[in-house]
């Protein structure tokens, strides 16, 4: 029988008994629904994962220290140290070679430095951090008080929201109120003949400065390595640089003997294009006479945590659309013993076993098909519903709302062919035992 | 004049079923040969094997021995495919229980042969609409099975047997569920469907009047075997 009339013929005995079909085709979707939910849930947090990472900075970026850093001042006297023809001064110059390399998007060295605040005539101590222009895209601004930064170069402060608190526990009222910083700018000592580089030292001056108060965030915002969240008054990065505040690692200039007015680097962070060319930009660093280091690895763990994750979310899920299987082999087989004598009158007329039992498989198959795409459905509203639960609780305990599950085509794709092979499959038994009936029993069948 | 070659040619046929430890011997060594063109009646009491002799004769059935041979065709060495394509193109068959499929209308159930033999769609509803005028239910094509009378529906089982032009009718007790007016007109029916096309019929049924009214020769079985057989007028 040519396809088209199969497919007439299954419409047809479907819609006979419509009541018994339709409640397999829901349990059907039911099973589909359950694990597009469960893998929904599973992709969605995998990718709000991925994204806030992504975003953060952590993937893309590479930790860059000089080699010497790392070994320390215990190593002996700079003039007896045997140097490593490779290794080179984190300075202004590497930086701006840094800069130029492909697919770096930028540099910027972490700044962070202990000072006093002075805010409505009153001192508070504590601790500030540079923000690169970057560290707005990595969502720790969401749903911040206020905005980000009007510029790279304004005199603009953003408040943890912690020690807001500490200055007025009303914190939205701090918005566009002034603060003063004070700090210790470093300035080297000039040696008696003007040079600067031999003096081995620098003097610090007290300065200060005044900042615009234009937001308050709730979280630490992490500024690529180094910058895990000890900043709690936050500037623009490139007014922290000109500042010039001594910072903890301007000792180990002292020691290293260099304290010249060309600023010199513990440690620079490196971000680049995208995570996958976080490898290679190390490489070159490495080359170029420096350490580098990337988290790199962790976002493979994660991969491959997600990767069992959704594996146990999708053995979950399917343990439904295994008892809708079951409901679909029983459906066909009542539907063979009350067709039975139907079965004996189209073998009479020339159906062929192949016949009979291509018929019942088609309608296993359009079982498989509705119930596949109504779950597929099913399953996106219990996500999406899922998702208004969790925004609803989070915007309950003030934070930014959050994408929890997520359908890509391929999931819907995946679900109703799958739906489709299962009914198939479960089709295999009941088609079989159709064709093998006996027409001169089926037509004697009452 | 030459003779036509046999339709159908049944040459020591047996069938026989074991149920339990006893052997049922349901046709029992029988050879007959039935010309083209000839309308034969197979009478007998129940039980007497006319109906499974049928169902040997349709491919419905294997003989246990013998060979049944059909338009040429040796049956019991046919594969189930080369069969179901004897049953579809070769005879047709008519019930006593009419046995058509109630949600399907008329002419739905008319079509289905042509739906198994995948003759195409164009040409379908032409020979559909043929087989029901040649019953004269043309005007109840629309119509579904629990709509018709008895005699209407054993038309309609009639037009469905003959609208894929199979070259042998088989009919089991085709009068059995009809009064006896309804009864003749479907076995004239037959005899002319005989005539015109031309058509070689081979008819199962306990009404010996009947049969000697409308049929060429009866074969009459009892307790599987052939009793008599000889012309019926």
């Amino acid at each position: 029988m040519k396809l088209r009339d199969l497919g007439d013929l299954a419409f047809r005995n479907l819609r006979e008994a419509v009541l018994r079909n339709s409640l397999t085709t829901l349990g059907v979707a039911v099973g589909v629904a359950s694990l597009v939910a469960m893998l929904s849930l599973g992709v969605g947090l995998q990718q709000l994962a991925s994204s806030r990472l992504a975003k953060s900075g952590l993937f893309d970026s590479i930790f860059v220290t000089p080699k010497t850093n790392l070994r320390g001042p215990g190593s002996g006297p700079p003039a007896t140290r045997t140097p490593d023809a490779k290794s080179r001064l984190l300075d202004a110059d590497a930086r701006a070679e840094i800069s130029r390399m492909p697919n770096v998007i930028e540099v910027y060295p972490p700044i962070r430095f202990f000072t006093e605040v002075r805010y409505e005539g009153k001192p508070y101590a504590t601790m500030v951090a540079g923000m690169p222009e970057s560290s707005k895209a990595s969502g720790a601004f969401d749903g911040m008080q206020g905005h980000f930064f009007s510029s790279p170069n304004a005199d603009e402060a953003i408040l943890q929201a912690e020690f807001a608190k500490e200055l007025n526990p009303q914190t939205s009222s701090l918005i566009g109120k002034d603060l003063i910083l004070r700090y210790a700018e470093r300035q080297s000592l000039g040696a008696p003949g003007g040079d600067a580089a031999s003096s081995g030292g620098f003097s610090v001056v007290p300065k200060e400065k005044h900042f615009l108060i234009i937001g308050v965030v709730e979280t630490e915002p992490a500024s690529g390595f180094g910058g895990f969240g000890s900043g709690r008054l936050l500037i623009p990065l490139p007014i922290a640089e000109t500042l010039r505040a001594a910072q903890v690692n301007d000792l180990r200039d002292i020691l290293r003997g260099s304290s010249s007015d060309k600023p010199t680097y513990s440690s620079l962070t490196v971000r680049v294009k995208s995570p996958s060319l976080v490898e290679a930009t190390e490489a070159k660093l490495k080359d170029l006479g420096f350490s580098a280091f990337s988290l790199l690895d962790a976002s493979k763990s994660l991969r491959i945590f997600f990767s069992v994750f959704d594996l146990l979310l999708g053995i979950f899920g399917s343990l439904a659309l295994a008892v809708a299987t079951l409901g679909i082999i029983n459906t066909l087989v009542m539907a063979i013993l009350e067709r039975r004598r139907e079965i004996g009158v189209l073998k009479a007329l020339g159906a062929a076993d192949s016949d009979v039992k291509q018929l019942f498989f088609v309608e296993a198959g359009v079982m498989g098909l509705f119930g596949g795409v109504f779950g597929v459905l099913l399953g996106w509203l219990i996500g999406r519903t899922l998702t208004l639960g969790t925004n609803i609780y989070l915007h309950r305990q003030s934070l930014p709302g959050v994408d929890i599950s997520s359908v890509p085509w391929w999931l819907v794709l995946l679900s109703i062919l799958f739906a489709v092979g299962v009914s198939l499959a479960a089709g295999l038994y009941p088609a079989s035992r159709a064709a093998r009936l006996d027409p001169v029993q089926a037509l004697r069948y009452e | 004049m030459t003779e036509l070659p046999p339709a159908i040619r049944l040459e020591s046929v047996s069938r026989q079923y074991t149920m339990g430890e006893s052997v049922i011997r349901a046709v029992n060594d029988v050879s007959l040969t039935i010309p083209s063109g000839e309308f034969l009646a197979l009478l007998g009491s129940s039980g007497s094997g006319k109906s499974t002799l049928l169902n040997l004769i349709a491919g419905l059935d294997r003989p246990s021995s013998g060979a049944v041979i059909a338009e040429g065709n040796d049956l019991s060495k046919m594969s189930p495919l080369a069969l179901a394509r004897y049953r579809r193109q070769t005879v047709g068959m008519v019930f006593q229980s009419f046995n058509l499929l109630p949600r399907m209308t008329l002419e739905e159930n008319v079509e289905l042969p042509l739906r198994l033999a995948e003759v195409d769609r164009s040409e379908r509803a032409t020979r559909v609409r043929e087989a029901l005028q040649r019953v004269g239910l043309e005007k109840r094509i629309g119509h579904r099975p629990s709509e018709l009378s008895g005699g209407e529906q054993q038309r309609t089982a009639i037009a469905r047997a003959l609208v894929n032009r199979p070259k042998i009718l088989l009919a089991d007790e085709p009068t059995g569920n009809l009064d006896s007016t309804t009864g003749e007109s479907i076995l004239t029916l037959l005899r002319e469907i005989q005539k015109n096309p031309g058509m070689t019929i081979v008819m199962v049924t306990h009404e010996r009047t009947l049969a000697e009214r409308f049929a060429d020769r009866l074969a009459v079985m009892g307790d599987g075997k052939l009793l008599s057989n000889g012309a019926a007028r």
